[in-house]
């Protein structure tokens, strides 16, 4: 079984590598962001993102080599993101990952972005018990996803239209707050007044009960956003910080409301949060607070391993290679693949 | 001393083992677009094939462009991690370069025209010099119409080489004195790169994964617009 293995993970804007022993340990983990070349357009361009995954993938695996202390030829398999993600940037890390891997004549693990999310959690607790329900909130996916055994996932709901990193995103750019949005909003939020108004919750009824099926834990925050952006044109001398606090309010009601009726309906003792949306504060708080009131165990992923990074790429890699082997080598991406 | 050779810039995606003694295993396909697909399996097979050890080899050579954008990068990112792990330098060659380099026999003046899409071609002119060719023009971006008047200017035998001069065909078959060259060299050979690496090898001329430079004569669609946008405020 391979205990040595070296992540790669290149599906957005962060060009990152790390080394995995035993799918518990992180010898290293280097992530480069790029958020300094795409600030200026307001977000990621998948052209310019693709440049500089070529530029950086060399120097960051050389890195997350000398920073975990081994050679190369000590690597027992080289795992990398195929999907979801673009699909440009997704092409440098999986090329690279299979030459890594045919030179060193070791195994090629292609990687779930979103299972890495799952496991990114294992890192950090491994005696985390299944199963669980996991939040995993980020700029491309707002996913309740119930996980009953290892590589088995039940998605209970996900976005229906933007995803809730894009409504930071939409609403920090829109208050000119600059990229990345949800850092901005977060901190600018920390002195406003959380409840000075009142967006609206879509989705969100005192009665779960009333919605239909395919509804229940669903998520849909455009409604949110262009409430935000009506309000803000209509009430200019609205202080911002207010603005940003009670949007921020209006997106953790809805996230941690569907986590709660989540667990009450399956009725497992754990819950994870995951992806880069899971770095807001206030999530964090609100996060926690529903899993005391429910009395369940909730898993709480550092700041570091929520958003993107290439340990939970080789913590997947470790549990896919354990229970399906190797990727073959003419494994190409998938920018639209699905968690089931 | 021993090369390996990865070439994705065009449509076409290939791989050669070879050096001094010339090729000693090749690959190739057509597939069009399946070069991340394609690449690494052809490395492992013409390694088989060579019968070698990764370790017998002593640099890289890939095509740095210009070319298609996600082909060029599968296999620039393909090239550097593999230099990387064998601790070997690289040699870049653009692919205007090679097109010309089977064609270095001619005394007329070589024009190389990769299809570089949006009605667009990548070229460059080449012109034979003692032990090989050299550029007359270096490598630009320009619409068929323009290499066309461009050629015309040079009142001389032309070859023209490469995909783009045959999508184009009819817009230089009208030219006086202009051939173009079979559909056979239309595309840069993996086998070609390795004559023309070995002979970079021999006068050091090589770079480390990490420094090696892309060529893409195109800046992103979003860095256009947006220099459009401040010079216009
Ligand atoms: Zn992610």
């Amino acid at each position: 079984m391979a205990d040595l293995i070296l992540g790669i993970e290149t599906s957005c804007d962060e060009t990152a590598a790390a080394v995995v022993e035993s799918s518990k340990l992180v010898r290293s983990s280097i992530v480069s962001s790029q958020i300094h070349l795409h600030e200026r357009f307001g977000g990621v361009v998948p052209e310019i993102a693709s440049r500089a995954h070529v530029e950086l993938i060399v120097p960051v695996v050389a890195e997350a080599l000398v920073a975990a202390g081994v050679e190369g030829d000590q690597i027992e398999a080289v795992a990398a993101t195929a999907g979801p993600g673009l699909v440009g940037s997704l092409l440098v890390g999986v090329s690279s990952a299979k030459a890594l891997a045919t030179v060193w004549g070791v195994p090629f693990i292609a990687v779930n972005h979103l299972e890495a999310h799952l496991y990114a959690s294992f890192l950090e607790d491994p005696d985390l018990q299944l199963p669980l329900v996991f939040l995993l909130v980020s700029g491309g996916h707002t996913l309740l996803v119930l996980m009953e055994e290892q590589g088995k996932y039940r998605v209970l709901g996900s976005t229906l239209d933007d995803a809730a990193g894009e409504a930071f995103d939409k609403v920090a750019r829109y208050l000119g707050l600059g990229y990345p949005g949800g850092p901005a909003i977060d901190n600018l939020a920390l002195g406003g007044d959380r409840s000075a108004f009142q967006y609206p919750r879509s989705l969100v009824q005192e009665n779960p009960a009333t919605l239909p099926d395919d509804r229940r834990f669903a998520f849909s925050f455009s409604g949110l956003k262009t409430a935000v952006v009506n309000h803000v044109r209509s009430n200019p001398d609205a202080a911002t910080e207010d603005v940003v606090a009670s949007f921020q309010e209006a997106v953790v009601d809805a996230l941690v409301t569907k986590l709660k009726w989540a667990l009450e309906s399956t009725g497992v003792e754990a819950a994870c949060l995951g992806g880069g949306v899971a770095a807001n504060s206030r999530l964090r708080d609100r996060f926690m607070e529903v899993c005391d009131s429910t009395g369940v165990k909730g898993c709480l992923p550092s700041r570091a391993m929520c958003t993107d990074n290439a340990a939970m790429v080789a913590a997947a890699g470790y549990w896919s290679l354990k229970k399906m082997g190797p990727s073959p080598l003419n494994t190409g991406v998938d920018p639209n693949l699905g968690l089931v | 001393m021993l090369i390996l050779a990865i070439e994705t810039a065009s449509s076409q995606a290939g791989c050669a083992i070879g050096g001094h003694e010339g090729v000693l295993a090749s690959a190739h396909s057509g597939i069009n677009g399946r070069h991340a697909e394609s690449i690494s399996p052809q490395i492992a097979f013409i390694k088989e094939q060579a019968g070698i050890n990764y370790s017998e080899l002593g640099a890289i050579a890939v095509d740095i462009g210009p070319g298609l954008f996600t082909g060029l990068r599968v296999g620039i990112a393909t090239a550097i991690s593999i230099a990387h792990a064998l601790t070997l330098p690289v040699i870049g060659i653009s692919s205007l370069d090679l097109l010309a380099f089977p064609a270095r026999w001619t005394s007329r003046l070589i024009v190389s025209a990769m299809d570089a899409r949006r009605g667009e071609l990548f070229t460059a002119l080449f012109r034979r010099v003692p032990g090989g060719i050299q550029r007359v023009r270096d490598a630009n971006v320009c619409t068929a119409e323009d290499l066309a008047a461009e050629i015309q200017t040079f009142d001389e035998p032309s070859l023209l080489v490469g995909d783009g001069a045959l999508r184009y065909a009819e817009v230089f078959e009208s030219l006086g004195r202009v051939e173009l060259a079979e559909q056979g060299l239309a595309h840069p050979s993996a086998r070609a790169m390795v004559q023309l690496a070995h002979a970079r090898a021999m006068r050091e001329e090589f770079v480390q994964p990490w420094d090696l430079e892309p060529i893409y004569l195109r800046k992103p669609d979003a860095e256009i617009n947006w220099s459009t946008r401040n010079d216009s405020k």
